[in-house]
């Protein structure tokens, strides 16, 4: 019942927000069922945690082999708790913030919920499908309608480049059912497909291509900096901490177990564009004067990590991509907190126009200092068991390149923190100048939201076992299912 | 047989009627009501009761895919009629006549889509193009619209006059006018019997405005009075499609060797001239024509693939694609600008309205829990189960990726642009009806079983 409940909740709400005309009530009602969606989720991962709540099949298109199964394995607990804890943070954090038409705002941002829910918790592909393409409409809308200047032409970018993806994969996702031998598209039917190793070298584009654009991999990331500047700061802590996560999802429940010649195969192109990626985004990441570019582009590398630790195809590596995935969702939705702040109040993003703001913002300096080293890994914060996990992982995988891998990935770990540490410095120290002359400290929506993401941080690098127990059945079952069919094939 | 009969007697009485009745809107309901008639009288059909017994000696044959048709057929119409038949009176004064044409139109579909032998099919089709020709002429004073009309009607007389030339091969062939035989198990079929489907396979082409017989789509449907186009694009070209996969599942399923990639060959490319040809419009209306080319080039991906799925799918295209496009052209039909920019703020004027086109268009361009959607799927479905057509299948879902571009373009200055858009006149009829049809795409996308389920049972 609970996946249910968790897809039922934001959707329903959300389309009672659309006639909420009034802004302070939207806002409120917002919150007040986001807080109902993390209650629901929390109980289903502590207190109704028996399999019998944790999933549910109803029928639906049984002609066409289809139905609405919905279950919250290991990773899905991970996924549907940091939608379910980013989105009060979100609406917390940008308390403050005005909306036109606040009402439909908050509507639609709601059922990107719905929508990201349900593909953390389907287990059908065409239901998959359905939820990936649901969850990518109010975003588009989101976007397009409060976003910057040129927010119409880039969103349309993004739209057309992630829907490309997404009708790839539609074509992959028939073909697998075809084969089925009960022409079914429950992911069971498709974990017991047994593919020559030609089609699936094949197929796998077809679903990596996908998964690659929403991730963003390079070298399809070119939406990606674009459509993070130019939306509202609330959809950019969707779109960057939680949608992303559908990619990286994609790639393990639906790519891996399914075609695991192929991601053996083609693992060592992947890991190649992967750490490329790391190294050219923290590359041009240094050169940034705009904040919300600059983290635009560091998130390129973090996702980058990721994708290259999961095809190092070994248990380390995949749990630490499951446990990085919740902690730079938390993250990096910290960082737009803090980015949303200096851009309201002093209305610029460049870099080059602030300073000082340590002396007039004390409050604000210790939280962001935090939050940035989480995203540089430091020990202690929540980031750097999960790096750890995926370094061991990459150093470890049956790739011959390896230690190449490796190294060039933990040069971006270098580069991220050179660009991170000028950014703190540029905001924080140095003269104050006009721009932020006039600074108020942080106020008290803003030092909630961030007090959590800080409590967050600590509680999961010192103790990231929760996490772990979590993730540890799901990602053994991936491995286990690989080396099954490998040995099948050979 | 019920709805033949019926509707060839509803086109009289209403040709009638202007003599009877002055009132404009009496004339309105009452073709409404004959709409109506005619849907409730499928229905029974469906269910069994058959008011006429007429031997047709196998000429005519119809089955649940016939009826299922009709039944889609009819209910777009009255759709179509709630929430256009208003903007008629402002074509011409022959206001009665409108309505009577379309009720013989509406007897050739019933013929079309039920046809056993190629005389109805040729029957049917020339009652469906004999009046549209009329109707995209109906507008006397305008230039435009008396140039679509003899445009469409040269060259579809030269394309009627393909059809008779191939169905006259066919019977040199086979002796009969039968479209169903038996006997054409051959190791290698005639020459005649070849060149006959071929030319069969262009007239049809030339019907559905499949590349490249398409050239006539985009002037005729530009040139014809908006309301009138809307009917056009859609329950006609529905239904000939219809014909288009009957004729080849009953005659020609066994020659699929010798057609198979010519209609490949067709489908890309009415795909790809279509998908192009509408990114570079800048009038909404043409935009539209070039749409109907592309959703027709989907479309022939059911008699490609010509299986199950295929005639399954091509039922929820046709609905879904009626639809949706009907309520876009009344909508535009209420625009004082068609172009792009005419649509600019109209979110901030009409919210309902706007909501509603937006669910349209997304279903058009196949987003999911649209019933847009599920028909492009059951199309993909159905080639992909056809050997060797993977090529087909790619390039079909990079176009529709293309048709994202010009559908969204509406939506964009619907919502992101600012502007004063809005419509001319909307009564609560019409946005009663605009819901309605909203919430049938919808259900439609969710539950296609609502649909289907009477196909089989």
């Amino acid at each position: 019942m609970i996946p249910v409940l968790l897809i039922l909740i934001p959707l329903l709400t959300g389309l009672v927000t659309f006639f909420i005309k009034d802004e302070k009530m939207a806002r409120a009602w917002s919150l007040i069922t986001s807080v109902g969606t993390l209650a629901v989720s929390v109980a289903g991962i502590t207190v109704f945690k028996d399999p019998g709540n944790l999933q549910r099949q109803y029928e639906w298109m049984q002609q066409l082999g289809s139905s609405f199964s919905v279950k919250i394995d290991g990773m899905g607990q991970v996924l549907c708790l940091l939608t379910a804890i980013a989105y009060p943070l979100i609406f917390i954090g940008t308390w403050k913030t005005q909306y036109k038409k606040a009402g439909n705002f908050f509507a639609l941002m709601l059922l990107a919920q719905a929508g990201l829910m349900g593909v953390f918790v389907a287990m059908d592909a065409l239901l998959f499908y359905f939820f990936w393409e649901l969850a990518l409409i109010p975003m588009y809308f989101l976007c397009s309608q409060w976003g910057g200047e040129k927010r119409i032409r880039v969103t349309f970018k993004f739209f057309i480049y992630t829907f490309l993806g997404s009708v790839l994969m539609l074509i992959g996702i028939i073909y697998l059912q075809s084969q089925t031998p009960d022409h079914s598209f429950s992911i069971k039917s498709f974990y017991e497909l047994e593919l020559s190793n030609e089609t699936q070298s094949w197929i796998f584009w077809l679903f990596f291509v996908a998964f690659a654009i929403k991730m963003p991999v390079f070298p399809f990331h070119t939406w990606q900096p674009d459509t993070y500047e130019q939306s509202p700061t609330a959809t950019t802590m969707v779109l960057s901490g939680i949608m992303v996560k559908m990619g990286l999802l994609g790639v393990l429940r639906w790519l891996f177990p399914v075609l695991p010649a192929a991601a053996y195969g083609w693992g060592n192109v992947v890991m190649t564009l992967s750490v490329a990626g790391i190294v050219y985004a923290s590359l041009i990441a240094i050169r940034q004067d705009d904040i919300k570019r600059l983290v635009a582009y560091s998130s390129i590398a973090h996702i980058g990590l990721m994708c290259a630790a999961i095809f190092s195809e070994n248990k380390s590596g995949m749990q630490g991509v499951m446990l990085q995935m919740f902690n730079h969702g938390i993250n990096i939705i910290g960082l737009w907190i803090i980015v949303e702040i200096i851009e309201r109040r002093f209305g610029t993003r460049k870099m080059s126009e602030l300073g000082g703001l340590a002396q007039k913002a004390p409050a604000m300096a210790v939280f962001f200092v935090i939050i940035a080293l989480a995203n540089i890994a430091l020990p202690l914060t929540n980031a750097f068991p999960g790096e750890f996990l995926m370094f061991n992982g990459i150093l470890n995988s049956r790739s011959s390149f390896y230690l190449l891998f490796t190294i060039f990935a933990g040069l971006g770990i270098i580069l991220g923190a050179v660009y991170t540490l000028n950014m703190i410095r540029k905001i924080f120290y140095g003269e104050v100048n006009a721009v932020t002359g006039a600074a108020m400290d942080l106020q008290w929506n803003e030092k909630i939201a961030l007090g959590i993401i800080v409590a967050l941080i600590f509680c999961i690098g010192v103790y990231p076992q929760v996490l772990l127990n979590m993730t540890d059945e799901i990602s053994q079952a991936i491995i286990n299912k690989r080396h099954v069919l490998e040995a099948i094939s050979k | 047989m019920n709805v033949l009969i019926i509707s060839a007697v509803l086109g009289v009485v209403m040709m009638f009627s202007s003599f009877l009745l002055k009132q404009n809107s009496t004339i309105r309901n009452l073709a409404i009501a004959g709409i109506g008639l005619l849907f409730v009288v499928n229905a029974l059909e469906i269910g069994g009761t058959v008011f006429f017994k007429v031997n047709v000696h196998g000429m005519i044959l119809f089955d649940r895919f016939a009826l299922l048709f009709n039944a889609i057929a009819l209910l777009s119409t009255f759709l179509y009629l709630v929430l256009s038949a208003r903007d008629m009176e402002k074509v011409g004064v022959n206001y009665a006549e409108y309505f009577a044409l379309i009720f013989f139109i509406l007897c050739g579909i019933t013929l079309v889509s039920s046809f056993k032998s190629f005389l109805i099919l040729f029957l049917g089709i020339e009652i469906i193009t004999i009046p549209l020709y009329i109707l995209t002429g109906s507008d006397k004073r305008n230039l435009k619209s008396n140039e679509a009309s003899l445009k469409y009607f040269l060259l579809g007389t030269f394309s009627t006059g393909l059809m008779l030339m191939g169905i006259a091969l066919l019977y040199g062939a086979r002796g009969t006018f039968s479209t169903t035989f038996v006997d054409v198990i051959e190791v290698k079929p005639s020459p005649l019997l070849v060149t006959g489907m071929i030319l069969l396979l262009f007239s049809m082409s030339f019907k559905v405005s499949a590349a490249p017989f398409h050239f006539w789509t985009p002037d005729v449907y530009d040139g014809a009075p908006t309301v009138f186009t809307s009917f056009m694009a859609t329950i006609v070209k529905a239904a000939v499609f219809i014909a288009f996969i009957r004729l080849f599942d009953d005659s020609f399923e066994k020659l699929q060797p010798q057609w198979r990639l010519l209609i490949g060959i067709i489908t890309a490319a009415t795909l790809f001239i279509g998908n192009i040809t509408a990114v570079f419009q800048q009038s909404v209306k043409r935009m539209l024509a070039y749409s109907s080319i592309a959703q027709a080039g989907f479309m022939m991906m059911a008699v490609f693939a010509m299986n199950n799925d295929a005639k399954e799918g091509l039922l929820i295209y046709t609905a879904a694609y009626s639809f949706a496009t009907i309520g876009i052209f009344a909508v535009l039909a209420k625009m004082p600008d068609y172009t792009f920019d005419g649509f600019n703020g109209l979110s901030r004027k009409q919210p309902l309205v706007a909501g509603t086109l937006t669910i349209f268009l997304l279903s058009l361009a196949g987003i999911p829990l649209t019933a847009g959607f599920l028909a492009k799927f059951y199309m993909l479905k159905a080639a992909m189960a056809t050997p060797g057509s993977l090529w087909l299948v790619i390039f079909a879902v990079l176009m529709a990726a293309v048709s994202v571009y010009y559908y969204f373009r509406i939506i964009q200055a619907m919502y992101f642009k600012e502007g004063d858009a809005s419509l001319i006149t909307v009564s609560m009829v019409f946005k009663q009806t605009l819901v309605l049809l909203t919430i049938l795409i919808v259900l439609l996308g969710i539950f296609p079983n609502l649909l289907l389920t009477w196909y089989y049972f």
